[in-house]
């Protein structure tokens, strides 16, 4: 977190790492993610071999259960090549714990520097590509929600606003409490419901209370919760992974 | 000591009670913004925690060696020292002291250590009265309460409770919810207590190996009293509260007032080096420190866990969890509440009693990130859940494995076992997307505040391979 970050130079290449969750439910972030660093020159690949970074096993104590798919992560991504994760959450697991998790054995040398290949998605398009926006959308009010994985663990949360304040039409309006969790944590929210709910629900207010058009977060963990309480609350207010709306709003083909 | 299966009863309690939350949402609200206000430059701040961390670090590293230079400063000093592997031992110490000195009404200072060592109730077994005289703790006192915050007791009180309260205990007062008033009356009740007293009692904040100092932080005077007035005092304290040097105190003195309640420094802070010395006209007679373990030094046994004795009790964990400000100190069902306590606690009482309360956090970090000391709090909580529910037994934890279950450990196996098998992992999710219009919309608690996340009709593994990303 203190740590200073080194940032290489604009590479021929990159892995993507597209995260399940993305997988399964917001496909289209993770594809605009790997079509906005394409955009910049850079070859993106994906491996088809990939699955989940295994944050959901560590986080619940099973941690022979996380390093077997941990493991399973490392094989797929074996050449030098930066590895781009559109979320702040899974970066930070794949960045911070995994030389934890590995600590001691005999991957400890080759998971260092894996880990030292994870580039959240945000910084890796502002210090990496040094990615220039062009909006080409109509006015819109959005609210940010940086999840604490990208704010604290990865340090990214002026890169999401960077990327946004560039975009000239886009106006960012500020929620209360905005540094505070949504309640998601992962089993936290099935674990202990009733605290979760109250905590989405006061996060949804004040994200509502701004008066924005969409909610835009960097992680999907934060959207699924925060959005899946907006729908039921039946608020009108649109839900986006930052990596959709940008893409969005700056692609500038048939519309 | 209460357990597992009642933190949830508290938990649905503390949320369905709406002025628990209102009372701590706008406390902490502003314990955090004074201590933002205190701390403006970043950097500074930064430097100074990472100072913080090394001291206690430091100290922990020698704590047996630290511990027997403390005993002998003390003794040279003056001060009686006293070793309690347990609560139970802690007690009766005091007990003897008192019974020593027939001693039949004990003035405290606020101690979150006699908290912890339930030493009220012990001594009142034994038919001596406790007097707490930090206003927060007198309120609790009356109202038969623990504390809810480490700093601010009382806080989950609002004043018309307490003028109440007041009212009910003592209705020879006219009745007042104006806070000078009431502060007043209680101070006109303890003063007279203060000088009936023959021993009085103190926690400490740190104790200095190489001087044999006790050093004491608080706001109300009480604590000066406590340890001044009465011909003897008591002072209780964690083990792991001793630092190495004098010139070790200036940052954590700094830090724990700051990241506490944002003040440069407390309105009293007492540096206790003797009893009274001949010739010298105030002062105890006599000081007895008690050093307590209880399960600390299993605690230190283990190089990552040991980090959890570095807190010195600031209580700015707390301030800034999410979820202690949903559900208040009493919840928590320990001694000491929220994001320390979480992980402190456990590892005293053992996870088969308070190994839900690792669980109870989203693990954001924020705890982390205002700790004055710097202590890993989400990595242990993270490591508690993992000695919760291993399968081997290797370690000192207590209770480890006890939180194991068939169902849990089956479902993380399998998780393992299909996303360790890429082409088992794809044909899933590619059955999940196909078949996700019959998928049932209602899943568990989740959907009890939310609507059910909607599936895609293709997987990212899927618009990849059609939009031509290689694939190595």
């Amino acid at each position: 977190m203190t740590e200073e970050k080194r940032y290489p130079k604009k590479p021929e290449r990159v892995y993507y790492f597209g995260t399940c969750l993305i997988d399964l439910l917001y496909p289209e972030a993770g594809l605009a993610g790997m079509q906005l660093i394409q955009r910049e020159g850079v070859e993106v690949v994906f491996p088809q071999d990939q699955t989940c970074c295994g944050q959901p096993a560590w986080n619940s104590g099973y941690r022979a259960e996380a390093i077997r798919v941990a493991q399973h992560q490392l094989d797929c991504f074996n050449e030098d090549y930066p590895i781009v994760v559109p979320s702040g959450s899974c970066a930070g697991m794949m960045r911070h714990h995994y030389p934890e998790m590995f600590k001691g054995s005999n991957d400890e040398a080759r998971v260092t520097a894996f880990a030292g290949r994870i580039f959240e998605l945000t910084e890796f398009l502002v210090h990496v590509l040094k990615i220039t926006l062009e909006d080409l959308g109509s006015p819109v009010k959005v609210a940010l929600h940086t999840s604490c994985a990208a704010r604290r663990e990865m340090g990214v949360a002026t890169e999401h606003e960077a990327l946004l304040k560039q975009l000239s039409n886009v106006e960012i309006l500020e929620q209360s409490r905005r540094e505070e969790c949504c309640g998601f944590g992962g089993t936290f929210a099935v674990k202990h419901p009733t605290i979760s709910a109250e905590m989405v629900s006061e996060k949804a207010n004040a994200i509502t209370a701004t008066g924005a058009d969409t909610l835009i977060s960097g992680d999907c963990g934060c959207l699924m919760n925060i959005a899946g309480h907006l729908s039921y609350q039946q608020k009108q207010i649109d839900s986006c992974h930052i990596a959709s709306f940008i893409w969005e709003r700056t692609h500038a083909t048939e519309r | 000591m209460q357990q597992n299966a009642e933190f949830h009863t508290r938990v649905e309690h503390a949320i369905a009670n709406g002025q628990i939350k209102a009372s701590f949402r706008s406390a902490m609200d502003g314990l955090m913004a004074k201590r933002k206000a205190a701390f403006p430059d970043p950097d500074v701040l930064e430097m100074l925690r990472h100072r913080g961390a090394q001291v206690r670090a430091n100290s922990l590293s020698k704590l047996p060696e630290l511990l027997e230079r403390l005993e002998k400063n003390c003794h040279k000093n003056g001060i009686q020292v006293h070793w309690a592997e347990t609560i139970e031992e802690a007690n009766n110490i005091v007990l003897t002291i008192m019974q020593n000195h027939q001693a039949e009404l004990l003035i405290k200072g606020k101690s979150m250590v006699s908290e912890e060592m339930e030493l009220n109730q012990f001594l009142e077994q034994h038919g001596i009265e406790c007097i707490e005289s930090d206003l927060g703790e007198y309120i609790l006192q009356l109202a038969g309460e623990p504390p809810s915050h480490i700093v601010a007791p009382a806080i989950h009180k609002s004043r018309q409770q307490i003028a109440h309260l007041f009212n009910e205990k003592f209705p020879d007062i006219p009745y007042s919810d104006d806070v000078d008033r009431l502060t007043r009356n209680t101070r006109e009740i303890l003063r007279k207590k203060f000088y009936a007293a023959r021993v009085g009692l103190s926690g400490v904040n740190f104790a200095v190996a190489e001087t044999g100092t006790l050093c004491l932080v608080e706001n109300e005077g009480n604590g000066r009293m406590c340890t001044t007035v009465p011909p003897v005092h008591i002072a209780v304290t964690g083990i792991e509260k001793v630092v190495e040097k004098l010139e070790h105190i200036p940052p954590l003195l700094k830090l724990l007032c700051r990241s506490a309640t944002g003040q440069a420094i407390t309105t009293y802070f007492n540096m206790i080096t003797s009893p009274r010395k001949p010739g010298e006209k105030d002062g105890p007679e006599e000081i007895h420190l008690v050093l307590l373990d209880n399960g600390r030094s299993r605690i230190y046994e283990d190089d990552e866990l040991i980090t959890t004795l570095r807190c010195i009790r600031c209580g700015a964990c707390m301030n800034h969890c999410p979820v202690y400000a949903r559900i208040g100190g009493h919840a928590y069902g320990s001694t000491i509440p929220g994001p320390i306590g979480s992980i402190l606690e456990p590892q005293k009482a053992g996870l088969d009693k308070l190994g839900d309360l690792p669980t109870a956090s989203t693990l954001c970090g924020a705890c982390a990130e205002v700790c004055p000391v710097q202590i890993p709090i989400p990595k242990l909580l993270n490591r508690l859940r993992y000695e919760r529910t291993r399968n081997d037994h290797t370690g000192a934890t207590l209770g480890q494995s006890s939180g194991r279950t068939v169902m849990e450990a089956g479902i993380w196996r399998s998780w393992s076992w299909v996303h360790s098998q890429p082409r088992l992992y794809r044909t899933t999710l590619y059955l999940i997307t196909r078949l996700r219009k019959l998928l049932p919309q209602r899943i568990g608690p989740w959907t009890q505040v939310r609507k059910a996340p909607q599936i895609a009709p293709k997987t990212l593994h899927e618009l990849a391979l059609k939009e031509g990303f290689n694939d190595k």
